[in-house]
């Protein structure tokens, strides 16, 4: 139960995108085709669903402090968290690339469909900031693969419906200085807007 | 390009974000009120400034398929530094920016100025390049932390301004500002208002 909770309040309430701003610019840039959309909004949900867990992992079982106690005793008192920002990216980085050469081997498919957006995600603040607030927010196991699922799944849906939105709008008369981000920031204003409503939902 | 045009063309006509288009995450997200919009927009600048400083100095060795690993680490590293110091001297600020010093890893304008710029020139003209690009993103984090504070909550830097009689008469603050809808529309009408003075347009 609490797990739903935590999904729902990552897809609606808490937007990955909508409420805390995560995944901006490949958001601005990859929205201008509903079927692109798609293939970046999948993309950043598989790469999550894999690195959330990786880098909860790498923080309790290396990081965190006293986490090498399981090697030694006597490293209780280490504490590498200030490296965090460095083995993370380091984690996503590679993680993407691995990800990149399993699909390349088993579906060719999915490659082409993935393939050019993979390289994008290891800079989409987004997947970052999922193992930021983990850390902050002292997840489980559990509840960070859920939150890192829900977030790419929200990210995912902003995507899609901006995208969608966009496609409608070539075909009006905007204002030639409003063209480009500026209709897009507003927009998206107004969709952040409309998630807000789901605020207070509680499962 | 001299070194003074690197400097200032950044500032305004080729903003990082309301023309290039990067690092928009940050830009919205720390900028609720005036105070962590100026320490974000110091940060930036400083991480910019030295990671294209180092990147420019070691541009001869940094083999070319590697460069973005390289490029990421020296990054990274500056973050650290900084994430050290504001968690030592300024330990409230730090606590309200929370997850974003760290985001500065993956904020486009630093890789970007360090892929367009460092890896292609000397290093006086990148410290330039990376100080021009750096005020021109603290520039756009100040004016819209000030106006999402002001108008938000009526206060600058936690000082009122706003004079209690003007709330006698009826006037209330906008607490849409505050939130993340507001952030969106005031950079949306910052950029059309810059793009309709430079007339800089976007084909769409």
């Amino acid at each position: 139960m609490e797990l739903i909770n935590l999904s729902i309040k990552a897809i609606f309430v808490e937007n990955i995108l909508l409420a805390f701003f995560l995944g901006m610019c490949s958001y601005l840039a990859v929205s201008k085709k509903v079927s692109t959309a798609i293939g970046l909004g999948i993309a950043v949900i598989f790469v999550l669903t894999i690195t959330a867990p990786v880098n909860w992992l790498v923080y309790t079982f290396i990081l965190k402090k006293g986490a090498l106690v399981w090697l030694h005793p006597s490293y209780a008192e280490i504490d590498l968290s200030f490296l965090n920002f460095i083995v993370f990216i380091a984690v996503i980085a590679s993680m993407v690339q691995i990800v990149e050469m399993v699909v390349e081997k088993i579906s060719m498919k999915l490659y082409h469909a993935l393939g050019i957006f993979l390289p994008l995600i290891t800079v989409n603040c987004a997947i970052l900031g999922v193992a930021l607030f983990m850390v902050e927010r002292n997840y489980s196991l559990a509840e960070t693969t859920v939150f890192g699922i829900s977030s790419g799944f929200g990210w995912f849906l902003a995507i899609i419906s901006m995208a969608a939105i966009r496609e409608k709008l070539r075909y009006s008369n905007i204002p030639k200085g409003l063209r480009g981000l500026g209709i897009t920031m507003l927009i998206t204003g107004l969709i952040a807007m409309a998630f807000m409503s789901f605020s207070g939902i509680n499962i | 390009m001299s070194n003074k045009k690197i400097l200032v063309e950044p500032i305004i006509k080729n903003n990082p974000i309301t023309i290039q288009v990067l690092g928009i995450c940050s830009a919205l997200a720390v900028t609720s009120q005036l105070k962590p919009s100026i320490v974000m927009g110091i940060s930036v600048t400083v991480i910019i400034m030295f990671s294209n400083i180092i990147v420019s100095m070691i541009r001869q060795w940094i083999p070319k398929n590697i460069r973005i690993i390289v490029e990421m680490t020296v990054i990274a590293t500056m973050v650290i530094l900084v994430d050290q110091f504001l968690r030592a001297f300024m330990f409230d600020v730090s606590k309200q920016l929370s997850v974003f010093v760290g985001l500065i890893i993956t904020n486009c304008i630093v890789l970007g100025r360090l892929e367009g710029f460092a890896l292609h020139n000397k290093v006086m003209p990148s410290l330039f390049d990376g100080l021009g690009n750096g005020f021109g993103y603290a520039l756009i984090l100040i004016i819209i932390g000030g106006m999402r504070e002001l108008f938000g909550s009526g206060k600058l830097l936690g000082i009122q301004i706003i004079p209690q009689w003007l709330y006698n008469v009826g006037y209330v603050d906008n607490g849409l500002l505050m939130l993340a809808p507001g952030a969106f529309f005031l950079l949306g009408l910052l950029v059309w208002l810059q793009r309709s003075i430079t007339k800089q347009y976007e084909e769409d």
